[in-house]
């Protein structure tokens, strides 16, 4: 296809021309609704181009207003820099990490990004997770696919969730869906978050360690940011303690991964339900072997349902960038 | 072990309402059926006589050939076997049978019921763990977490494109019988935003939820279909082919109740033909074998009879049969009995 979008023929367009967005890398929600949102938009793909990404910009998008992007497409200082024009970010994720927020608020760029979309499918997938982990759920459909129910006689036991401690790290909208889904099952949630969320009546703990030696199981349900990064480590690991499980949604690097690897391959943690990991969509060959870890490939948002949604929230977070009305799910960009 | 008879005083001519001390309750005979779980079993070695069928090749007339059947007064069984005519007639003196399952499926409680035999069950301290299972399978169905784990175990993230899940919240919950296991299931799928609706022998006054009198109505209003009912004649086969085809090629069936609840060659033929959109499995009509056509699909997940299976509660299971033996062979009302 040719990228070179001034040489695109839409006769109708040229009364009434699409405005232009640049994708760098296509995000999922373009993969599967790429016809829908091009109805709308004229797409500036640069990975589509054989050019180098900067030479792309300065030849084809020098003019461009908004770019779309996604959760592990970095939006480079750079980038921006390139783009004088640029007014607006719209990622399809509700991470920032991988946008220069600080570059944005410098120029007055506006982000929008997917807000509490996602809540509903990551808390959803985080219990799913725990579920699998504790009852061992993969390793049991393993176990009955390959033919050792027969043979082997009865699986392994699993352990309770009921009335288990549940630690959220991060008691943003995600956490707070997580710990509404647990408590039916008897769990005890307890949190710790930047600050004190006086709604809730949940325990409270002011620092990761305190909140680990208190559960037996973290939920991970934080953003990734300076303080976040590698914020489980060894010292949370061994507070979390033997019996203890960790569910990770929210981004690989939030934990030491290479030291959890450790600890699970020591016993020093009982397992592990990962959606993210630190070098996508590497996986530590350790963790293959274990059968008390449950393996996602960052999926905690790929439904069908919420992909729809989506879409929606991104053509109208656009159409309302082009026609100069309030943003749908912007980022608060002051601090 | 040396120990002497109890003396029998005037109030205790009945021979069945022995004074039994502790040291006299090890030589009573408790006939387990299957290994069920070590703990247990350990138990029942301890407090009582205990012998095992399964080294008769669980055959009760190879056990006849070498023991007495009147010796045996007990018999813990569980899912596998559990008490039929068979074994009832085989053993005058029973009197208790202690199940270590909720389910009565295995036990012929008319019999027991005619016979004076005692019958006891392993409820409430399993409810959880059944109902944890139901919702972690409906997750592992909908959101292909056993199906995208695989993926990754052979290393097919970077290339594969896996299509997206479906979502589960806020998703229409169908739930057959609701009982101590039902009621659990729905109240944890009430916090994923569901609506619930059931289908019960009658309608239950303080549930909250939208009764059908008509499995197919109910199966054709709700996406997500869970069997949590009791095995009983009434409800073998409950879900046929009619049930399957109103669930459809959108919804999912999940059994945490007995594989016979389900006509499995049906729900194989659905399964494969696309008109029903998946299954979550612990239970099938002839364990341990399993439909070989279901093993591998995507949208299915299996597992094996798992319902129970924790640590906590196998062992809490256990307490509760050690208990009712203990209660029965001292004179003391059963802490959960059937009949």
């Amino acid at each position: 296809m040719d990228c070179n979008g001034y040489r695109q023929e839409n006769h109708d367009q040229n009364l009434f021309p699409k405005p232009k967005v640049l994708v760098l890398e296509p995000p999922p929600v373009f993969i599967y609704h790429e016809e829908k949102l091009s109805q709308k938009f004229h797409f500036l793909k640069a990975w589509d181009s054989p050019l180098p990404l900067e030479q792309f910009l300065t030849t084809h998008a020098h003019s461009v207003q908004a770019i779309l992007s996604h959760g592990s497409c970095p939006v480079t200082t750079n980038t921006i820099r390139l783009l004088p024009s640029l007014g607006l970010i719209v990622t399809t994720s509700a991470g920032l990490d991988q946008i220069d927020l600080q570059e944005c608020r410098r120029r007055g760029v506006s982000v929008a990004y997917a807000g509490n979309l996602f809540s509903a499918d990551v808390a959803d997938i985080a219990v799913g997770l725990l579920i699998d982990a504790l009852r061992k759920i993969s390793a049991g459909n393993r176990y009955v696919t390959q033919g050792l129910w027969a043979n082997n006689g009865d699986f392994s036991l699993g352990s309770k969730l009921g009335g288990r401690k549940v630690g959220i790290v991060g008691l943003g909208s995600i956490g707070l869906e997580v710990g509404k889904r647990l408590e039916p099952f008897g769990c005890n949630i307890l949190y710790c978050s930047r600050n004190k969320k006086s709604s809730v009546s949940y325990p409270y703990y002011s620092n990761v360690c305190e909140l680990a030696a208190n559960c037996e199981v973290l939920m991970i349900c934080c953003e990734l940011n300076d303080q976040t990064r590698h914020v489980i480590n060894k010292e949370v690991l061994l507070a979390l303690g033997k019996k203890g499980l960790i569910i990770n949604v929210g981004r690989g690097a939030i934990i030491d991964e290479q030291e959890m690897v450790r600890c699970l391959m020591q016993g020093e943690i009982a397992g592990a339900g990962l959606d993210v990991f630190e070098n996508e969509p590497h996986v530590p060959s350790e963790l293959i072997s274990l059968d008390n870890v449950v393996l996602s490939p960052h999926r905690a948002v790929h439904t069908e349902e919420t992909l729809m949604a989506l879409v929606d929230l991104v053509i109208g977070n656009l159409e309302a960038f082009f026609s100069n009305k309030p943003l749908l799910s912007p980022v608060l960009l002051d601090e | 072990m040396n120990h002497q008879p109890t003396p029998q005083t005037g109030k205790e001519k009945n021979p069945n309402l022995k004074k039994i001390s502790g040291l006299t309750m090890e030589s009573i005979g408790v006939l387990m059926t299957c290994p069920m779980h070590k703990y247990l079993e350990q138990q029942l070695e301890t407090h009582f006589n205990l012998f095992r069928l399964w080294h008769c090749n669980s055959s009760i007339t190879e056990f006849l050939k070498t023991h007495q059947g009147n010796t045996i007064r007990a018999v813990v069984g569980d899912t596998n076997i559990g008490a039929d005519a068979e074994l009832i007639a085989s053993f005058p003196n029973l009197e208790i049978v202690a199940s270590y399952s909720v389910g009565l499926d295995k036990i012929d409680l008319r019999k027991c019921e005619e016979k004076g035999i005692r019958v006891a069950n392993t409820p409430d301290v399993l409810t959880d763990d059944v109902a944890d299972l139901a919702i972690g399978l409906i997750l592992g169905v909908l959101r292909r977490i056993c199906a995208s784990d695989e993926y990754v175990r052979i290393g097919k993230w970077k290339d594969a494109d896996f299509g997206l899940a479906t979502k589960f919240s806020g998703k229409s919950v169908g739930i057959v019988g609701l009982g101590r296991i039902g009621t659990a299931i729905a109240k944890r799928a009430e916090a994923f935003g569901c609506s619930i609706s059931y289908f019960s022998r009658s309608q239950k006054p303080f549930a909250n939820y939208k009764f059908y009198s008509n499995i197919i109505d109910l199966a054709t209003s709700c996406q997500i279909l869970i069997v949590a009912c009791a095995l009983t004649e009434e409800t073998r086969h409950i879900i046929d082919r009619e049930v399957i085809d109103a669930l459809g090629p959108k919804g999912i069936l999940i059994n945490i109740g007995r594989g016979a609840h389900v006509d499995e060659t049906e729900l194989v033929s659905a399964l494969l033909e696309g008109r029903l959109g998946g299954a979550g499995l612990d239970v099938y009509e002839n364990e341990p074998e399993v439909p070989e056509e279901l093993l591998g699909l995507g949208n299915v997940v299996l597992q094996p009879h798992v319902g129970s299976d924790t640590v906590e509660t196998s062992d809490a299971m256990a307490d509760l049969v050690i208990s009712n033996l203990k209660a029965h062979f001292s004179n003391k009302p059963l802490l959960t009995p059937v009949i």
